[in-house]
């Protein structure tokens, strides 16, 4: 009983945590390049109705999954024409997109919200999931779980090995300097913003077709944001992200499972609820304590407007 | 040119009398805290709402807002109505309290009535249902079909309102399964659905085998209903009925009714003569009804809640009769007397039956 308990918590935490990781990814890849886009919250929720409305009418959670990378990346592209083409204030558009987002997402999903979707099956790894404890809640996951961890190395690999993340860090380092060598930094940017859009409507996709199959309006509940206090909290670290996820549904898991087994505990509830998000600040700014490591990974030019001839 | 006057006559005749028709209908407002949605808390005062529009076609009209946060935004959309010439405005959650009391002064001549409050003023007046009556007769339930004797309960917020639930469901099933034991996960949110599959899921994987839930979307009963065929879970609806979520695990449920109770008031308000300001009504009312019952439910315990349903609307049951002993042992409700409605308002105990330990507030 005892290893099947922890199991359990193990699994419902790294489902817990792949929203999160997903959108985090996607938003880390735009604010490095200079880029801070706010609108994660709506692009999750029209991401999440376009893969259900598709989930639906097609039966597919493949397909499901690229209606919501699409859709977010439309999204994503208001954005960007707004914040990179028009030379709007970033926070202003973001926010604007998160609003616009989720009240669009409400009204696209109007017919959809009295209908029920088949739960999809998990997707076993055959040798991996017969580990002990690891086995059962490591591996025994939907794909989009296994496309987390995938994403967060390969979002490591990208900025931090290869020329382009390269090119892409230098742009949102100093984008004058990138401009007057000769790269597009608008193309860059818009690049950026459009792979942060995918990755936030691939999220919201996880959340309403994998996580809990239904659509309501308003179901993403406040997840864009946290993935992008996550971003700011890691340090713009890929696997710091995937940390922060972890020990913030971590936590939310662990006290259900406290507070379902009887155990007495004189812990007011709501600080048994603030407990996630806390714990997760805490520990994140403690293991970046360093002033030197922040300045040295956090993008110099975050929010400011690319002027060109300025 | 005479047929022209007689034309022009006409049309101005028209022209006059047309707003007079017009006004003749009562204008009527409800203020929502949630999406109306498919199912929950705002889903059935809607219902209620369009049951007293058909019920009372051509008299009234009716017009609603939905999503309306509690605060100074509330205050905005009352008091929008009230000017727009609402006579009537319901106001459909506890938070819209003091946003109601401010505004009511303004318009004596606009009946107020918010849900679930405390406070009534000249124009103010208040209306909740007994909820907890449908409860209990849900934990009977549980208490015959249940395998594990254990229940998942995933609730809100420890408000009055939801402990009076929670007791109620605990006592019924412990009336008939002395070894019946209620697990409480808090989701300290009244929606959301992730957190809500999550407790779901959490309390079915420590072993209950009846869900039930205090919030307002439909993932408990979808999660039940996922995990039925595998593992013999069951669930128990609330505010609506869900079976269209959990057509095969729901057992049943309590269901919120408006309808009646809002076509009654309006009538009452149109006539001048309103007699209840102050309305806490049950079973006995129509203000809640029980979700259909599981046609896996054998036809005893089915004929067993009806006569209790029964016993309910006559006043011979009631879920809170003493003794009603809380966790540590002190008996709240002593043998012999019936809990008052005042001591209902403020419950904020667990009855013996619920094995969490409440937090602290």
């Amino acid at each position: 009983m005892g290893l099947g308990f922890l199991s359990s918590i193990l699994f419902a935490t790294v489902v817990a945590g792949t929203p999160l990781i997903i959108v985090a990814l996607g938003e880390l890849v735009t604010e490095k390049a200079g880029v801070l886009n706010l609108g994660a919250e709506g692009i999750m929720s029209v991401g999440a109705v376009a893969a259900f409305a598709t989930a639906h009418h097609t039966g597919s959670p493949f397909l499901a999954i690229l209606a919501g990378l699409g859709a977010g990346m439309f999204m994503s592209l208001l954005f960007g024409i707004s914040a990179l083409t028009l030379m709007a204030n970033q926070v202003a558009s973001g926010l604007a997109l998160s609003i616009f987002g989720v009240g669009l997402a409400a009204f696209i999903g109007k017919p959809y919200e009295s209908v029920a979707l088949a739960s999809v099956a998990v997707i076993k790894v055959p040798v991996l999931n017969r580990l002990p404890l690891l086995g059962p809640a490591l591996f025994e996951q939907h794909g989009l779980v296994y496309f987390s961890w995938f994403m967060t190395a390969g979002v490591a690999w990208f900025l931090y090995r290869s020329r382009l993340g390269l090119v892409l860090r230098a742009v949102g380092e100093s984008p004058v300097s990138a401009h007057s060598i000769g790269f597009n930094v608008v193309r860059i940017r818009y690049l950026a913003v459009l792979f942060g859009g995918a990755m936030a409507g691939i999220g919201g996709a996880f959340l309403s077709v994998f996580y809990t199959p239904m659509w309501v309006e308003g179901m993403v509940a406040g997840r864009g944001w946290i993935a992008l206090a996550l971003v700011v909290f890691a340090t713009w670290r890929p696997h710091r992200v995937m940390v922060g996820a972890y020990l913030f549904g971590g936590c939310m898991i662990s006290q259900m499972f406290v507070q379902g087994s009887g155990v007495r505990l004189d812990i007011p509830a709501q600080f048994l609820s603030s407990l996630p998000y806390a714990a997760t600040v805490l520990v994140l700014v403690l293991i970046s304590r360093n002033r030197t490591t922040i300045r040295l990974h956090s993008p110099a030019s975050l929010g400011q407007t690319f002027l060109p001839d300025a | 040119m005479n047929r022209n006057l007689f034309a022009l006559g006409a049309l101005a005749t028209a022209a006059l009398l047309a707003p007079a028709t017009l006004q003749a209908q009562t204008k009527i407002g409800f203020v929502y805290v949630s999406p109306v949605g498919d199912a929950g808390w705002t889903f059935q005062h809607d219902t209620g709402r369009k049951e007293m529009e058909a019920a009372l076609k051509g008299q009234v009209t009716t017009k609603f807002v939905e999503n309306v946060p509690e605060g100074a935004d509330a205050e905005r959309v009352i008091r929008g109505m009230a000017t727009d010439g609402c006579k009537l405005i319901f106001t459909t959650s506890f938070g819209y309290m003091n946003p109601t009391l401010k505004v009511a002064p303004s318009f004596p001549n606009v009946s107020f009535f918010h849900a679930t409050g405390y406070k009534q003023a000249a124009n103010v007046g208040t209306y909740n249902a007994r909820f907890y009556e449908g409860r209990y007769l849900n934990g009977v339930l549980a208490g015959r079909m249940s395998k594990t004797h254990k229940v998942g309960y995933v609730a809100a917020f420890p408000i009055p309102e939801v402990m009076m639930g929670i007791n109620a469901f605990t006592r019924g099933m412990r009336s008939v399964d002395p070894k019946a034991e209620v697990h409480v996960i808090w989701v300290n949110s009244w929606f959301d659905p992730g957190k809500e599959r999550e407790a779901a899921l959490t309390l079915i994987s420590q072993g209950a085998d009846i869900i039930t839930h205090h919030t307002d979307s439909t993932a408990v009963v979808q999660a039940a209903e996922e995990n039925h065929a595998s593992k013999g879970v069951w669930a128990f609806s609330y505010h609506s009925d869900m079976s269209k979520y959990g057509p095969t695990a729901q057992l049943s449920g309590t269901t919120h009714v408006w309808g009646e109770w809002y076509t009654k008031i309006v009538k009452e308000v149109l006539a001048g003569k309103v007699t209840d300001t102050n309305v806490w009504g049950g079973f006995k009312e129509g203000m809640i009804r029980l979700a259909p019952i599981n046609k896996a439910v054998p036809k005893k315990d089915v004929e067993e809640i009806a006569k209790l349903e029964k016993e309910i609307k006559t006043g011979k049951l009631h879920p809170f009769t003493g003794p009603v002993v809380d966790q540590a042992g002190k008996i709240r409700v002593p043998a012999g007397t019936t809990i008052s409605d005042s001591d209902l308002g403020a419950m904020n105990y667990y009855v013996q039956g619920v094995a969490s330990t409440l937090p602290k507030s």
